[in-house]
Formats: C-alpha cells, structure tokens, sequence
C-alpha cells in the first residue's frame, strides 16, 4: 500500500510549511533537541510508569507479565479555537446521550416518532430491560463520557465512537502531564497549557451533584473496583486516591432496608454515590447474572429505591453501542433541535443489503468493525489486510451481516513521534472526556492520545501495539512566546 | 472510617513484608555461619534455617540437597511453597496493590521494587551473589520501612505496624526456639559450652550484635542473648517489645474507631505478663515450652484482631 | 372464583449464613380480572422487607436479613378473586414494548428445531392467534407433564428434546416457538388449581401479544388458555427473571430448598 497523505498536526501536509504557526515553535524545540536526548526523557517517564505500576494486562496474551503503555515524548496541541469549537460539539453531543437515555429508559418518544427502528432498540442486548422504569437520580445517566475523535485536517474533526459506560484512560491523561511537565519543563514555559489536574476535584464535584440526599456531613462517594487483578485497576486506584475516597470492592458494600453501606473496621457507613469501574452484568447478581459471585446482591433496588446513585447508570450500554453509533446524527438531532456539530464518521451499516454490497465490494478500503467487538478485536482495516483476512471478513459478513458495519479509511492526523529511527510522524487519536453532574456538562481541556507506534498503522489500542501522547490545550492568550526556550534565543512570538 | 478489607491487606502487608525481610536477615546469618565463620557448619546451620521457617517437610518433598545452593534458592527464589522471599514479596506487593490509595506513592514503590529485584528470578549463584541478594531485599524493605515512617500517622500507618509487630513476635519467638534447641541438646545446662559462632549468628538475624555489646558486659552467654531477645523493652525485635508495640499500635486505633475489643484486652495482658518476666525463670522452667505457649498465643491475638475490625 | 393460595419455601443451610438477601416476587397485583382479596408474606426470623419493581414492572420485595440464619421459611398466604377472561390479559403495569419479548435468552434460546416444530403445526392456521393455540394444544400433545422441580439450567432447547417436560420448560419452549413466529411472547409466574392441588413449585405458563387483542396466556400444561382458576403473579423473558426467590447469601455451605405449594377453590 502507498503512503497516504496525512494532516501532520505540526508539520503540515507536505512537511514543510507548519499550517498553524503557534505551533512553529514546538517544531523547532523537536528539531532542536537531539534524539537521544528525548529518548532520554522518555525513558525515564517510562521507568516512572513502571515503577508506580501503571500496567495493564493484555487480553488473550498468554505472557501475563504487566506492561506498561508506551508513552511518547512529543505533545500532540490543541489551539484555544479548535479546542472551542471542540467542546460545543461534546457538550451537544454528551447532551444528546443522555437525554437518549432517559427517554429510551422511559418515554420511548424516539420509538414513537419512528427516528429510530424499533428492533434496533428493543432487541438489542445492550437495552437492558432489568431496570427499564428506573431513573437515576436527577435524571443523569451518562456521568462520564469519552468521546473518541479522529482529525483528518485542520478543521475535519469525526466522531468515531462513543463511550459512556466505563470509558478509561483518564490516568493516563494525569500521568502524562505529570510527566511532562518533569521532563520537559522549557514547553510549559514556551506554552500556556489548560491544566488537567483539576480533574479529580471536577469529578468528585460532578459525583455528589448526583447525590440522592444531602446528610449534614456531606454525601459519601465511592469508587468501585472489579478488584487489582483488573487491567485498569491503577486508574481506579489513582482516582480513589486523588479524590480522598475510598476504593471498594463488590464484598465492602451491603445492602439493607434498600440502602447501601460500606464495611469498616468501625462498622458501616452509608454511600450515596457508587463511580463503578464494573460491567452491568457484574452489578447485583439478583438482577443481571446469577452466577456471578461479583456484584452486590440488592444494588439495584436500592437504586429504583432511589438511595444510591451508580455512576454511570446501569443500561448506557445501547448509547455508546457501535449499531446504534451510525443513528447518532439523528438521535443528536431529534434531542437538541439541531444539525450535529461534530460529524459521525460515514458508516455502512452492513444489516442493510445495499450497504452490505457496497461493502463487499470494497473490502480492501473500508474498515470493517464487529458491532459487538472492543478494544481493536474483531476488525478488519482493509488496505493493510491480508487476502486471507479479507476472505475471512467476506464469508463473516455474508454470513452475520447484522453484526458489522464499515467506514472508509481515514486519512487520520499524525504527530511526531519518536520512532527507532528518529522522529517520525504516526497516527493518532483523541478521547476527550466530559463530566455531566447537575449544574451542567463541562469538557475537561486535554484528554488521552493514542498514537499507533507501528509506521503507517491506524490501530491505536493499547492492546495493539498502541501508546500515548499528552494532550495540550493551549489558553486562549497562551499561543504567544514568552520566554527562550532550548537553543532558542528570546524572540516576539510567531504570527506577530 | 477506614474499609475493614483495607485494613486486612495493610495488617497482612505488614506482616509479608517483615517475614521477607527475617527471611533474607536468616539467609545472611546462615552464609555467614556456613563460610565465614572459623568452624564452617554445614548442614546443620542449613538444616536449622529450614526448621526456623517451617519448610523442611517442603524442602524435603522437593528433593533437593542440606547445602546453601539448594537452601538459599529454595529460601528465596522458589515460587512453589509459601516459604520463600519471593513468596513472601508477591502476596506482599498483592495487599498493597489492593490498598493502592491508602499508601503512600513511596511505600508502594519500595515494595514494587522489592517485587522486582525477584521477579523472574530463578537462581541466586555463589556466596557472594547472594549476599548481594539479600542486601538489596534488605534495602528495599528498610526502604519500605522508611516510606511507612514518613506516611501520615493514620490507620493505614498503624495496621501495617500492627502487622509487622504481630509477625516479628512471631519470627524471633521462633527463631529462638530453633537456635536454642539445636545448641543445647536436652540435658546440656545453659552454661556449657558456647558456640559463639551460632549465638553470634541469633543476634545477627535480630540485627543485635551491637546492642548487645552495649547492654552486656559479661561477653557472650545464652543466659543473656535469651534475656535479651525476651525481655528487653529496647530491643525492637525482642518479645516484649514487640508486645508493647502492639498495646500501643491498638491503643491507637480504638482512639480512632472509638472503641475497644478484645484484641485490646489480649494485647494488653500479654504486654503485662511480659513485663514480669524473668528469663532466668523461663530457662529453669523450659524456654521450650514457654516459646510454644508463647506462639500459640500470638496466634490467637492475631486471630482477635482480624474479630475485632471485621476482616473476616 | 375466590383461590386460596398457601405457598411456603424454606430454605435450610448447612453452614449457617452470616447474610441473606433475596429479592421475591411473590406478591400478585390487581387487574380486570384478578383482584387481591387477602396477601401477606411471612418470614420467620428477623428481617426487614422493602416492596419495589423490577424492570419488568413486577411487584418485588427484598427481603434482608442478618445472620447467623440456620434456615429461614417465606409463608405466603392470601386469597384472590378471579374471573373469566379466555385468558387476555387486560388492565396489568406494562412497563414495556411487546417487541422487547422477541429476544433470545439463556434459557430460551433461538432453536431450529423448535421452530421447525412451530412452522410444522401452525402451518394453515387463521390469523396469530388460531396459529399459538394450535402451538399450544400441539405442545400439550406432545409432552407427557413432569411434574418434578425443574431442572436448573435447562434451556427450551435441551428440554425439546426430552419426553416430558415440567410446566417451567413447556413455557419456554412456547415463548421460543412464538417468537420464532415472530410473534412477542414471555414467561409467567403464578398459581393455577387445574393440575392438582399441591404442587412442589408455583406454576408457570406463558403469554403471547397479539396486536388489537393485547397479551395473551396459553398453558401448555392444559393445552387451554389460563381461566379463572389461575393468578397471575409475575411475567419476564424467561423463568429466571420472573422467579418467586432470587437470593443471595453470605456464608459457607450447601443449601436445600423445600418448596410447597397449595392452591384450592375457596368457598
């Protein structure tokens, strides 16, 4: 396969003329800084990571030493203006799941007015009829978004996926600021970033906004862990920690009389509001699966109770799933009165023959996704496939048309990234994260990059040989110099 | 208020960490003893490390042979029985994983490292390979020791303690039995002949020599390492010292959870009865005995504590 | 007809619990053709009980108690006037869409060869409901009435297979068959005289939605549509989700379960 031409969000399209000048200057502290020197710095942060047990463990991997995710040195930038128009479209966007939520849960207008086919919904595995009727307290559903995004140009920002069940990868976000600023202290001095640390106290707020009662000490919050044999256990561990609560597993919590408490060594103490890092069929085995010795027996009635909180609520699941992603310009739309803001990327929804053929026909151009697949499995990314995997996608297809869709292949952005043989620009992606709490919808400025470390490649999950960037948002008065940097003499800033 | 299976992986974390350290102070002691020392010991200072940690039936199921090689790998780097550093570093490393949030980010990483300097690890080569071995297990879990010292004085702090005081009771209740039942065959009076070789080594694993030298100016007898390792209220390592840090740590926490129990009451009790103790009364009247009860009785106490804050 | 229903469940531990919590559904509700004369539950140790709803819109009350418990007893005793109705089911919570009722389930799992069997013997029928009660008399047919405690864990499809079937699996394998007519249907929990008197479980049947005329009950037990002599308790997508007990302990051990059910014609 040839190169395609891809958008460098910092060395442009053709490698030389910087399309967005603030950015000149992190083009010439790259150019200016030897390698090794920035291998240097990237080792360290990697030797950081390890040490502090930032590790996940790999799916299907039959090595079950922990890794930890690559982390690259250069900094992928967001400008003030691109950040805004970015957040309006989140803030649309995350305000549309939810009000899908509670009307899916509920009303059903969606249904009634035809916006949406009826089975989509309704046999879909991930509309849980279990707690159909119930609503979360203050009718917030999706607490926690990560909205996964892909650039193809300079003001060519799609959607690629939705996640408002239990989106990770907000330590990452952390660490890799915390990184940064250690490593490579000359940019913050260069650059005015948005800081991201305050997205621990963002989110408790966010958390006892949700509250079902006041208390006069406050509500009491709690996150709750499958346990520290879970891939992400670090990330639930680092956000019990840096919000001051606990980190509880399904044997701390009881239920009694409809309320939940938590055990301590002094007896128990109630919880109003549960951020679960557990899947809904882990909840309460009462409800979702019986044979699980996870879960809380009574959580779900304590929530129809209304006593509890859980965050996100259980049966988000058919908001962020990959059948329902292609309808999203139309459930946007039928909540929120108005076009899109952020466009979906174009999607062959394959239970539809005419899309199946046009799909079959390009095999090897298009993507092709199972609907019920995560994490990079399950996927076919046709220019780079083999004949046999495209073969095999063909007979899948033909045989489960339902459970696939396709979208074309991205020209996805790229960014510098320090690769064995120097710099060099790989391909990458961008989940943002958005806090919904009672007073509103806030985006947090940065998110997680991930950058596909393997040349030419679009994969970008961790499980995949991907690895992370930090994610700069610079202040609306921040793309402006104030200070030499590296080699740089004292200079009045780019675009003056 | 602190979640009780918090506090059963703190206490336990505590407990792990300062049975890992024991174990590498008694493999340091047993080189010692074995190559350095003027009469080298053999199988017998080989056989008595195994005793001091419960793992001869393991070791003998293993099938390997009474030499260092094969001790001191078994010792340390064996992951098929519970007995061994590494054993000790993994279910160490797994209970603060679980309580992440209520350690500190250095005792964490001082234990982590601890983890690695083993992990994938399967021999420990000559003397004075494992001598370096050890060295850097020691280094770590003083690392520890020190992230824990520097922790808030909280909870977290106080059942880790808990854990390590509870443990160390144990170890050198133990350790004493062993060494003294090996030197002084039955009938043998204390004052006989003196192995200094073998008393020196005691001291070492508790890290007494100095101290030692300090308190007693008579040289070196049972009569006084017993005395010492029993009821020195300055020993850190000794039997009573242990207890009272146990009272004290226990205090702390029903200051905290606002009440007290009956681990309290045990605790308490025991501090008290050693306060009486002679330890010349103890050897007239069977130290071997007393060691036992002695045990036996820690294990009840720690049975208590796990009632007492609902780890069950 | 006034149905007097005495139902007792005792559950007997060999280790004794430290914690019990259980969610039943074992509380019937008014409708057009039911109406609750007399309901209460009874449990025989210390306990606190909280009424709600499931997903489902079933009336569910949990059940919590604290150890150590030994064994525990739930006695339901009531009486509830019926009337005829040729089994529509009118003036019942419907929280949901009938379309929900076309999913598979674990224990009704999509089965060729139960849809074979349901295109063999609705073929040539008039209309959806002339098609499920010739699949309800041919299931009567077909199967000889285990009247056993269901197997746990049997689904619709290992059951087909069998000689005889319990009124749980006849129901599934009718909800299973229906939908594969695309027709919605689900599974009921409740109590009925015609079989007996006593019985060693609450009895199960099934309903269908047929459009205009609403859900539906068809008792492959009988081959008929329920009547009066049934009361209608709870309806999911299968047994497990309209279950009388589903429980959740804390503690050691085996447990046994003992359920006794008597229903009988009041006068």
């Amino acid at each position: 396969m040839g190169k395609r031409p891809a958008f460098d969000e910092i060395m442009g399209m053709d490698g030389d003329t910087p399309p967005r000048l603030p950015l000149a200057a992190l083009g010439k502290w790259l150019a200016d800084t030897p390698d090794d020197e920035l291998r240097r710095r990237q080792e360290t942060a990697e030797t950081t990571f390890r040490q502090l047990g930032i590790t996940f463990a790999v799916y299907g991997d039959t090595d079950t030493r922990e890794r930890i995710i690559p982390f690259d040195i250069v900094p992928r930038v967001f400008l003030a203006d691109e950040w805004a128009k970015l957040s309006e479209g989140l803030v649309q966007r995350v305000e549309a799941i939810n009000a899908f939520l509670d009307d899916i849960y509920g009303e059903r207008r969606i249904l009634k007015e035809g916006v949406l086919p009826e089975d989509l919904i309704l046999g879909n595995p991930q509309f849980r009829p279990e707690i159909a009727g119930m609503r979360p307290p203050h009718g917030i559903w999706a607490h926690i978004c990560g909205i996964d995004l892909v650039r193809t140009g300079p003001d060519a920002f799609f959607v690629l996926e939705d996640n408002a069940r239990t989106p990770s990868g907000v330590s990452y976000m952390l660490e890799n600021r915390e990184a940064m600023v250690r490593l490579c202290p000359e940019l913050f001095r260069e650059y005015r970033v948005e800081p991201v640390d305050s997205y621990p106290d963002r989110l408790l707020e966010t958390m006892k906004s949700v509250a079902p009662r006041g208390g006069s000490s406050g509500p009491v919050c709690v996150v709750l862990t499958p346990g520290h044999y879970n891939s992400a256990y670090y990330e639930h561990s680092f956000l019990a920690d840096s919000m001051g609560i606990e980190l509880v597993e399904a044997a701390d919590l009881v239920v009694d009389d409809d309320q939940v408490w938590m055990r301590t060594i002094a007896g128990r103490v109630r919880v109003d509001v549960i951020y679960r890092r557990v899947d809904d069929d882990y909840l309460d085995p009462l409800v979702f699966r019986a044979d699980s010795m996870l879960g809380v027996p009574g959580l779900i009635a304590a929530y129809a109770a209304g006593n509890v909180a859980i965050i996100n609520a259980p049966g988000n699941g058919i908001a962020d799933d990959k059948a329902i992603y292609s309808y999203m310009p139309e459930i946007v739309r039928f909540y929120s009165g108005g076009e899109a803001k952020l466009p979906n990327v174009e999607t062959w929804r394959c239970r539809e023959p005419q899309a199946l053929q046009y799909v079959l026909d390009h095999l090897d151009e298009v993507v092709v996704k199972l609907v019920d697949g995560s994490g990079g499995y399950g996927m076919l990314v046709g220019p780079t496939a083999s004949r046999q995997e495209i073969e095999d996608f063909r007979r899948a297809l033909i045989a489960e048309p339902h459970r696939y869709i396709a979208q074309p292949t991205l020209a996805l952005s790229t960014v510098p990234t320090l690769a064995d043989s120097g710099l060099s620009p790989r391909h990458v992606d961008f989940r943002p994260f958005v806090l919904t709490g009672s007073k509103g919808v806030q985006v947090v400025p940065g998110g997680l990059t991930r950058v596909a470390l393997k040349e030419g490649s679009l994969v970008v999950n961790s499980s995949q040989g991907g690895g992370t960037k930090d994610s700069f948002v610079l202040m609306a008065d921040g793309q402006r110099q104030t200070q030499s940097m590296g080699g740089m003499t004292q200079s009045q800033g780019f675009g003056a | 208020m602190m979640l009780s299976r918090t506090a059963s992986s703190l206490y336990w974390l505590g407990r792990y960490i300062e049975r890992a350290d024991f174990f590498a102070r008694l493999i340091e002691a047993t080189v010692r003893l074995d190559v350095m020392s003027s009469r080298p010991a053999g199988e017998v200072a080989w056989s008595s490390a195994l005793a001091v940690t419960e793992t001869e039936v393991d070791f003998a199921a293993h099938g390997g042979t009474l030499t260092q090689t094969d001790v001191v790998r078994f010792l340390t780097v064996d992951t098929s029985h519970p007995g061994s550093v590494i054993r000790c570093l993994d279910r160490a490393r797994n209970n603060a994983k679980a309580v992440r949030t209520a350690l500190s980010r250095e005792a964490w990483t001082a234990i982590n490292r601890a983890w690695l300097v083993f992990e994938s690890r399967s021999q420990v080569g000559d003397a004075a390979q494992t001598l370096r071995l050890v060295e850097s297990v020691k280094n770590e879990t003083r690392g520890f020791e020190g992230a824990v010292h520097q922790m808030l004085r909280n909870q977290s702090h106080w059942f880790i303690r808990l854990g390590q005081a509870v443990e160390r009771a144990d170890n050198t209740a133990r350790l004493l039995d062993v060494k003294y039942h090996i030197l002084l065959p039955e009938g043998e009076a204390v004052g006989g002949i003196v192995d200094r070789d073998q008393w020196t080594t005691i001291l070492q694993v508790v890290s007494a020599v100095t101290a030692y030298r300090w308190l007693y100016s008579d040289g070196l007898t049972p009569a006084n390492v017993i005395d010492l390792l029993i009821a020195s209220h300055d020993l850190p390592r000794s039997l009573t010292a242990s207890a009272d840090t146990t009272v004290e740590l226990l205090g702390l926490l029903a200051e905290r959870t606002g009440s007290h129990g009956e681990a309290d009451r045990m605790a308490r009790m025991r501090a008290a009865r050693l306060g009486r103790t002679r330890s010349g009364e103890v050897i007239a009247s069977g130290l071997h005995q007393y060691l036992q009860a002695f045990i036996r009785e820690n294990g009840q106490l720690h049975e208590a504590i796990g009632r007492q804050f609902r780890f069950g | 007809m006034r149905l007097s229903i005495d139902h007792r469940t005792v559950y007997r531990f060999t280790a004794p619990q430290s914690r019990l919590v259980q969610m039943l559904r074992m509380t019937p509700e008014n409708s057009h053709d039911q109406t609750v004369a007399r309901w209460r539950i009874d449990v025989d140790c210390d306990a606190t009980m909280r009424r709600g709803r499931d997903g489902f819109g079933n009336a569910v009350t949990m059940l919590y108690a604290e150890g150590p418990i030994a064994d525990i007893e739930i006695a339901v005793r009531g009486e509830v006037l019926t009337s005829h109705s040729d089994g529509v089911v009118r003036g019942v919570r419907e929280v949901l869409p009938p379309a929900v009722f076309l999913r598979a389930t674990e224990a009704t799992p999509r089965d060729p060869a139960i849809a074979a069997f349901a295109a063999e013997v609705t073929a040539g029928a008039e209309g959806p409901v002339g098609m499920l009660h010739r699949l309800n008399r041919a299931l009567h047919e077909r199967f000889a009435l285990d009247r056993a405690r269901p197997a746990p864990g049997l689904s619709a499809a290992e059951a087909f297979a069998r000689p005889a079937a319990t009124s749980r699996d006849l129901a599934h394998i009718f909800a299973v068959a229906a939908r594969s007519l695309d027709i919605p249907a689900r599974y009921v929990s409740g109590y009925s005289i015609v079989e007996g008197s006593l019985r060693p479980t609450p009895h199960g049947w099934a309903e269908a939605h047929v459009e205009r005329l609403g859900w539906v009950g068809f008792d492959p037990c009988t081959g008929r549509s329920p009547q009066e002599e049934s009361v209608r308790v709870a309806a999911a997508l299968d047994a497990s989700g309209a279950a009388p007990v589903a429980g959740s302990r804390l503690g050691e051990g085996e447990e046994e379960l003992d359920v006794a059910v008597k229903v009988s014609a009041a006068q």
